[in-house]
């Protein structure tokens, strides 16, 4: 019987060497190797400088940005985390009929009821990177205003919707969806 | 409304599931029998090394008290181990944030949800734990703990088998050949995939970037995918991220996020047709089989419907409230039911914000025992109690003794199932009930009217049913739901582990009767029926009343458009 506890901690102290130690760093060792940059966040570099992640979420507010789905910590996740508000919560339904009214307003559409629903609910993560097409060509309107282009330019701003959604991967998996990250910075380069 | 995309998934899902888990049973049964495999050559010194480093001696068969004896000292171990990890995490290597120790209560509540492969969390991954704690403290109980899950369904299936016997196996052994030749080459693959998908490995510290519009973005990194890998295969559970697979750094494509999906299932599904395999009774195993995939797909019928449904507080149906757009409605509840079916407990949206009946079936998931496939090797530990159970019950209806796959199933055995059936049950009921008469209890509450209690309801039968989800609005972080929910978890574990132990000691011992006409056939239809059954009756007798005041009546008055 003496013995067993002698072995429990021998035992978890090799287990812990292959499992908790030499496991871990071979994975490193591998996704170093073949997926260097997806392993270390699939950061995107400017000019040298670190501007964010292709995967992570970031806050836009202003009319001259394609807007990111509402989030419980403000685009910073440190956590990251969800409302958590339940489908009855008298809060919720405070900030979804704000959040429906501001975005019918600012982008001038007249059936607020068109608006996509991520648009109006917050996301799981706080920092979810996508919203869907439809949600997108809402806003054209307002940024093409903001941005003051004219109407050539403004179709190039719903090419550029076009050419940046990603369908379902693999033509199954998940549903069309575009990255706002990348949609703003190739709205900026539009200049 | 729901496209044929979403539809094509979730059977895509169950196909993949229904194709793979009978191979991969094979594969799995030949490596508890002890048999060589294509993977020998790879561990097999690796397997020796162990054993002569830990002084264990694998010819040393176990009878059940030295079994249970040495698996209980194992896991004291591993939560000493683990607390004292947390306790003075702020100096050890690889903590680049320099984060600090972590409060008792909190250790505690996490080292005991790690060994009960439970998972529950009531800390923020990335900023409350250093890389070194999750690596060397949370990666390796997510081995250990699944693994030991193997072990005592292993112990139950030489119970079954053995004449007249004593010995259960040895518990080190059987340990070691589930960690080297099921969950570590698994996991590797599972890590790599999910690394080529874009889940992060990196020991590099925080980076603060300034967004594209200004203000700031901390983005967090750390050995993620080794962890999560484990973390899906393992039925454990625990985010390395606060959100778990809702995080991008840790659940990035619609792919990935299949993959994470499969991997929950995966072996609890596989571990049915090792068993049946083991046994030798294939054909009833595919009964056990289809009693589970009834029940998880009746669960995710409702999840559909109801998600899909209009919610009159909005006048919306499908509210992608704590949802991800790149997963959507179905691959969200495909998520929430699986997770809460097997013992899972990762979530990829968030369950507070379900609708009401989706988050009624991940609690009446959870509150039946966790055998809807289960966790891994409790799962079918737990179907098997209620086997016994339906064998006894069905016996008392015709007048014989019942037996189950040639044992004579007497009032030992559905004693100690009555017990382990029972334990989780009182802990979810009446720890909740102690939650919501105090103010220790009710402080926690985010949320008002019924989905207040709902949060509590969930916390127990996460705890109980050793899930590990939440509806995370509740701040468990209190001294009193730390130490509550600990030991709940440690009812839910081993009140039910043990019991099968000491059931398994008992049958071991019995002689194997062949069939006779008056024997109850469990490889056919009606079986399966029964089956269904007094799992359905036992779980909605103890757990309806408690269900109405939350879930039930939340619906009821949302459809009325009534808030809190």
């Amino acid at each position: 019987m003496k013995n067993q506890i002698s072995i429990s901690i021998k035992y978890l102290l090799a287990i812990t060497l292959i499992t908790g130690l030499i496991y871990p760093l071979f994975i490193s060792l591998i996704s170093v190797i073949l997926f260097p940059h997806k392993a270390s966040g699939s950061l995107i570099e400017e000019d040298g400088i670190v501007i964010g992640s292709k995967l992570i979420g970031q806050k836009f507010e202003t009319d001259k940005y394609f807007w990111s789905r509402p989030s419980a910590i403000d685009y910073n996740p440190a956590p990251s985390s969800g409302t958590n508000l339940a489908p009855t919560s008298e809060r919720l339904k405070q900030i979804f009929l704000k959040r429906k009214k501001d975005f019918a307003e600012k982008n001038f559409l007249k059936n607020p009821e068109l608006i996509p629903n991520e648009m109006l609910f917050a996301s799981a993560s706080g920092v979810d990177p996508h919203i869907s097409p439809a949600s997108a060509m809402l806003q054209v309107e307002r940024i093409a205003k903001a941005r003051n282009f004219d109407r050539a330019k403004k179709e190039k701003i719903i090419g550029l919707i076009n050419s940046l959604t990603e369908s379902p991967q693999f033509g199954v998996w998940g549903n069309s969806v575009v990255n706002i990250l990348l949609l703003n910075l190739a709205l900026d380069k539009m200049n | 409304m729901i496209t044929i995309n979403e539809i094509i998934q979730a059977i895509f899902y169950i196909i993949a599931l229904i194709a793979i888990a009978p191979v991969l049973g094979g594969f799995i049964a030949k490596v508890l029998n002890g048999e060589s495999n294509f993977l020998t050559p790879v561990f097999v010194v690796l397997e020796k090394t162990i054993y002569k480093f830990s002084k264990i001696d694998p010819s040393e068969e176990m009878d059940w008290k030295l079994y249970t004896y040495a698996l209980l000292t194992f896991n004291f171990f591993g939560i000493l181990i683990l607390v004292l990890l947390q306790l003075f995490q702020a100096y050890l290597p690889f903590n680049p944030q320099g984060l600090p120790n972590v409060e008792i209560t909190l250790a505690l509540n996490t080292a005991v949800s790690f060994v009960t492969n439970t998972n529950w969390q009531s800390y923020a991954g990335e900023t409350t734990l250093g890389y070194f704690t999750q690596m060397i403290g949370l990666t390796v109980q997510n081995f250990v703990s699944a693994a030991t899950g193997v072990a005592v369904l292993l112990v139950l299936i030489r119970a079954l088998k053995t004449r007249k016997g004593n010995t259960l196996g040895n518990f080190w052994v059987d340990l070691t050949r589930t960690i080297l030749y099921i969950l570590l080459p698994l996991s590797i693959i599972w890590a790599v995939l999910l690394v080529s998908q874009g889940v992060v490995q990196s020991f590099s510290s925080y980076k603060e970037i300034t967004m594209l519009e200004g203000g700031k973005q901390i983005i967090p990194f750390g050995p993620a995918a080794s962890q999560i890998a484990i973390k899906q295969i393992g039925t454990n559970g625990g985010g390395f991220f606060n959100v778990n697979s809702a995080f991008p750094f840790e659940n990035p494509t619609p792919f990935s996020n299949f993959l994470e999906l499969l991997a929950i299932l995966l072996l609890p599904a596989s571990l049915v047709f090792a068993f049946g395999n083991l046994i030798g009774a294939k054909k009833h195993a595919w009964i056990i089989f289809g009693v589970m995939l009834f029940l998880f797909v009746s669960g995710l019928t409702v999840s559909i419907i109801s998600e899909y449904s209009t919610n009159n507080v909005f006048n919306q149906s499908g509210l992608m409230e704590g949802k991800e757009t790149r997963f959507g409605i179905v691959n969200s509840v495909l998520w929430s039911t699986a997770t809460t079916a097997a013992s899972n407990g990762s979530v990829n949206a968030m369950h507070s914000s379900l609708s009401p009946l989706s988050g009624l079936i991940t609690m009446f998931n959870m509150e039946i025992g966790e055998i809807i496939f289960g966790g891994v090797g409790c799962g079918l530990y737990g179907m098997l109690l209620f086997i016994f159970l339906t064998v006894f019950i069905a016996g008392l209806m015709v007048g014989r003794t019942p037996e189950y796959l040639g044992k004579k199933i007497e009032s030992h055995e559905v004693k100690w199932s009555i017990v382990a059936i029972l334990l989780p049950s009182a802990v979810i009921l009446l720890f909740s009930a102690i939650a919501m008469k105090t103010n220790a209890g009710l402080s926690s509450l985010a949320n008002a009217g019924p989905h207040g209690y709902s949060e509590v309801l969930y916390a127990f039968s996460s705890a109980a049913g050793n899930n590990g989800s939440a509806f995370a609005g509740l701040n468990a972080n209190t001294a009193f739901y730390n130490l509550m929910i600990a030991l709940g978890m440690l009812i839910g574990r081993f009140g039910v582990l043990i019991p099968v132990m000491i059931i398994s000691g008992g049958l071991v011992k019995k002689n194997v009767a062949p069939a006779s006409a008056g024997t109850l056939s469990t490889d056919n239809f009606l079986f399966a029926i029964l089956l269904t059954g007094v799992i359905i009756i036992v779980g909605a007798l103890t757990f309806f009343p408690a269900l109405s005041f939350g879930p039930i009546l939340e619906h009821l008055l949302m459809g009325e458009g009534l808030t809190f």
